[in-house]
C-alpha cells in the first residue's frame, strides 16, 4: 500500500502550521504561546476568535482546534513569556513559543542564554527541557511592496548571536518541506531549539508537503544542487540567492554546488567538508553582518579543517557592516544577491 | 473585574509532627551554612556561595506549606529552598565540593542547585529569572490537569526587575496557581532598599497585578506559614496568584568573603540577630509545652546529618574529563 504519499501545495508559513497542528494533535503536552498568536484574546462572546495567526499566519486556526488553554496569546512581556515557557518545559509541556521577530530577543535573551540554553547542562542532565522558539527573521524591501523595508530593528538576522551559546540548536529551513520537518523534529527534541523563519520565505516559498507527519533532522546540511567547480554555502533565504547564483554561473560555463546549511547548532562540518573536497573552492553566503558571523564560523572552520583540499581562498558574501537601512535603494546595497555571488565567484575562478 | 478576596481564614494549625519538622529543618539550613563557613574559613574550594543565614523562617514556613508534589523557583540565596524543599544535603554538600555525585553532578555549583524529583526548578542567580519559570510550572501544572501549585522566591533586589512585574501580570490574567515570595532582607548587595524601592512595602505591588498581597514578619515562621497556606488554600481553589512579602535579614554579607558593615551599622547587626527566628521558635515551642529533649535531638540529627554529607562530599569521586562535553544537549529521542 506504498501509494503516492498525499501532498499538498504549501507556503511555507502553512507547512509550519501544517506541524503544529499535527504534533498538537498527536501529544497533548504541546502547547503554543506568544504575542497575538491567536489574537482577540478573550473576545469569543463577542465572536471574534483568532484575529491575527502570528506575523507570519503561521498559528492561523490552531485556537480554534485546541482551545485557549493550549493557544496562549501573551501580554507584550517576551522575558516574562519566554520564561514561563521555560518552566512548562521543566515541568512536563512542549511549549511552542512565538517571538515575533528576531530583533526582539534582547527582550528575552536572559531567558535564552543563561536559563534555556544551560538547564540541561547546567543541572548535570537531570531534566529535559523540551522548548522550540519561532521567530522571524531577515529583510524583506526587496520585495517592493513598501517603498522601503522595515529598516534596522525590524529586519535583522541576528542567529549568529543564538548559535553562538552551547546547548541551544538552531535551524534555518528554506522550504515549505522542510519548514515542516524541521519543525515536527524540533517539536519533538528534548532540548531548546531555535527556528528562524525568514519573513520573505514564509509566503513566498511554496512546494509540495506531504499531509503525513514527518521529520528533517537537525543537524544535517544538504547538497540541493550538484557542482564540480565552486561550493555554495547558504544559510535561510541566503540558499536561494545562491541557487540563482548557479543558474547564471551554470550560463557562464561554471558548475557550482548549493550545500543548504539548514541547522547552525550544531552544524553540519562534514557535509560542508565533503562537498568543498570535491570542488576545492567555497563562498559563504549569509544575511547577517560578518563580524562574528556564521559566514566567518563556516570559513574558518573549513579553513582549519579542510584547508588541503582548497584551490582558492575562502570567500564570504555576508550583508554590509551596518545597521538595516530603509530605503529601499540602500536595503538592496546592504543584502546579499546573486549578483554579488556571481562576483565572488569570478574572483576565485579567475 | 473586582479583585477575588482572600479565602475565608481560618486559624491555621499546623499539628505537632509539622511544628517539629519546621523547627528541625530550620535547624539543617543554619547547620548546614554554618559548617559552610567553616569549610570556606579551611580554604575547601566550595566555589562563590551566598549565606541564607537568618532567613530561615521564609524558607521553611512557606515550604511547609507545600507538597512534595508543588514547585519553587529560587534565588542566587537559594540554600535554604533546596534544604526546606527536601533536596538531600548530601549531593547539596557534594554539589558545592564539584563532585560528580553532586545534585548537579558538579556542573553547577552553590548557585545552579537543582532537584527536580522533589520540585525544586533551580538556585538562579541571575536575579528574578527564576520567577516566571514558577509560572511556566503553574501553567504546566494546569494543562496536566493536576492542583499542584509554584513558589517564586524573589529578593528585593529582584522587585525592581522587569521580569518580576512581567511574571506577576501574566500570573494574575492567567489565573495561575503561583505565589510569589519576597524575601525582603533589606539589602541587594550593599544597596539598601529605602533607596532603591519606590513603595513602603513591596506587597503594595500586589494590588497593580489585581492580587492579594500581605507583608509577614519573615523571622516568624509560623507567620510565614500561615500566609502561605492561605496563599496555597487559594491558588489550588482555582483563585490565582498570591504576593507574600516576608521581612527578614541575612546575617552575613551578600557573599562569602563580603563585608557586611561597609554598607550597615553593626547596631542593625545586633538587633537583627535578637530576633533569629530559630531561637525566637525554639521560645514558643518551649512555651507550648515541647520538650526541650525533642528539640535538642533534632539538632543532633542535624548535626549527624551534615558530618554525613561532608564525609560524603569529601569521598566522591570528581567528574571524569568526558563529563565536560556530556549534556550539552539532551538525548535525542528519534521517532
Amino acid at each position: 500500500m506504498s501509494a503516492v504519499a498525499a501532498t499538498r501545495e504549501l507556503t511555507f508559513s502553512q507547512a509550519i502550521n501544517d506541524a503544529l497542528r499535527l504534533e498538537m494533535r498527536r501529544d497533548p503536552s504541546v502547547i503554543v504561546m506568544g504575542e497575538d498568536v491567536a489574537g482577540a484574546a478573550g473576545r469569543a462572546h463577542l465572536g471574534l476568535v483568532d484575529a491575527w495567526g502570528g506575523p507570519l499566519r503561521a498559528t492561523v486556526g490552531l485556537i480554534t482546534e485546541f482551545g485557549p488553554q493550549r493557544v496562549l496569546d501573551t501580554p507584550i512581556s517576551e522575558m516574562g513569556f519566554v520564561g514561563a515557557a521555560v518552566g512548562a518545559a521543566m515541568t512536563g509541556l512542549r511549549p511552542v513559543v512565538e517571538i515575533m521577530f528576531v530583533d526582539l530577543i534582547g527582550c528575552c535573551y536572559d531567558q535564552i542564554m543563561n536559563q534555556a540554553a544551560k538547564m540541561h547542562y547546567m543541572m548535570g542532565g537531570q531534566l529535559d527541557l523540551p522548548l522550540v522558539i519561532r521567530t522571524a527573521y531577515g529583510t524583506h524591501g526587496f520585495k517592493r511592496t513598501y517603498g522601503g523595508g522595515a529598516a534596522a530593528q525590524h529586519s535583522q538576522t541576528l542567529y549568529s548571536v543564538l548559535a553562538h551559546i552551547p546547548g541551544l540548536k538552531v535551524v534555518v529551513p528554506t522550504t515549505a518541506y522542510n519548514a515542516k520537518g524541521l519543525t515536527i523534529a524540533a517539536i519533538r527534541d528534548p532540548g531548546p531549539v531555535v527556528i528562524m523563519e525568514h519573513k520573505f520565505l514564509g509566503g513566498a516559498a511554496k512546494g509540495p508537503v506531504p499531509d503525513e507527519a514527518y521529520t528533517v533532522p537537525i543537524g544535517r546540511a544538504e547538497v540541493v544542487r550538484r557542482g564540480t567547480d565552486v561550493t555554495l554555502c547558504g544559510i535561510g533565504r541566503m540558499t536561494h540567492v545562491c541557487l540563482e547564483a548557479a543558474e547564471a554561473l551554470a550560463a557562464e560555463g561554471t558548475s557550482a554546488e548549493v550545500v543548504d546549511v539548514l541547522t547552525l547548532a550544531p552544524l553540519d562540518e562534514a557535509t560542508i567538508l565533503e562537498s568543498v573536497s570535491r570542488t576545492h573552492r567555497l563562498v559563504v553566503v549569509d544575511e547577517d553582518t560578518p563580524t562574528a558571523s556564521m559566514a566567518r564560523d563556516i570559513a574558518a572552520r573549513v579553513a582549519d579543517q579542510g584547508f588541503d583540499w582548497l584551490d582558492a581562498p575562502i570567500k564570504t558574501v555576508t550583508a554590509a557592516e551596518c545597521p538595516v537601512p530603509f530605503a529601499a535603494v540602500l536595503e538592496n546595497l546592504y543584502a546579499p544577491n546573486a549578483e554579488r555571488v556571481r562576483a565572488a565567484v569570478r574572483e576565485l575562478t579567475g | 473585574m473586582i479583585p477575588r478576596p482572600m479565602a475565608p481564614q481560618l486559624p491555621p494549625t499546623p499539628d505537632r509532627e509539622l511544628l517539629l519538622w519546621m523547627y528541625e529543618r530550620m535547624g539543617l539550613v543554619r547547620e548546614f551554612e554554618e559548617r559552610l563557613r567553616t569549610l570556606v574559613e579551611r580554604g575547601v574550594p566550595v566555589g562563590p556561595v551566598h549565606f541564607y543565614t537568618g532567613q530561615e523562617a521564609v524558607a521553611v514556613g512557606v515550604c511547609a506549606a507545600l507538597r512534595s508534589t508543588d514547585w519553587i523557583a529560587s534565588t542566587h540565596r537559594g540554600h535554604g529552598h533546596c534544604i526546606a524543599k527536601g533536596v538531600d544535603v548530601r549531593p547539596m554538600m557534594a554539589e558545592l565540593y564539584g563532585k560528580a555525585t553532586g545534585t548537579n553532578r558538579g556542573k553547577g555549583g552553590s548557585m545552579h542547585i537543582t532537584d527536580t524529583r522533589v520540585g525544586m526548578l533551580g538556585v538562579n542567580p541571575i536575579v528574578g529569572m527564576g520567577t516566571p519559570h514558577a509560572v511556566g510550572a503553574a501553567l504546566s501544572a494546569r494543562v496536566r490537569g493536576t492542583d499542584e501549585v509554584a513558589v517564586a522566591f524573589f529578593g528585593e533586589g529582584a522587585a525592581s526587575m522587569g521580569v518580576v512585574h512581567e511574571a506577576m501580570n501574566l500570573a494574575s490574567i492567567w489565573t495561575l496557581p503561583v505565589i510569589f515570595v519576597c524575601e525582603n532582607n533589606g539589602y541587594a548587595q550593599a544597596t539598601p532598599v529605602e533607596y532603591a524601592v519606590a513603595a513602603d512595602r513591596i506587597a503594595d505591588r500586589a494590588a497593580a497585578y489585581r492580587m492579594p498581597g500581605v507583608t509577614v514578619d519573615g523571622q516568624d515562621v509560623l507567620a510565614v506559614w500561615e500566609a502561605t497556606e492561605a496563599a496555597v488554600r487559594r491558588a489550588r481553589a482555582g483563585g490565582g496568584p498570591s504576593l507574600i512579602e516576608c521581612l527578614t535579614y541575612r546575617y552575613y554579607g551578600h557573599h562569602q568573603g563580603d563585608n557586611a558593615l561597609r554598607y550597615r551599622l553593626a547596631e542593625e547587626e545586633r538587633a537583627a540577630r535578637e530576633r533569629d527566628c530559630l531561637r525566637c521558635y525554639r521560645a514558643v515551642l518551649l512555651a507550648q509545652g515541647f520538650e526541650a529533649a525533642a528539640l535538642d535531638a533534632g539538632d543532633t540529627r542535624n548535626r549527624e546529618r551534615l558530618d554525613a554529607a561532608i564525609a560524603f562530599a569529601e569521598a566522591s569521586p570528581v567528574p571524569g574529563p568526558e563529563e565536560l562535553l556530556a549534556d550539552v544537549y539532551a538525548e535525542e529521542v528519534h521517532g
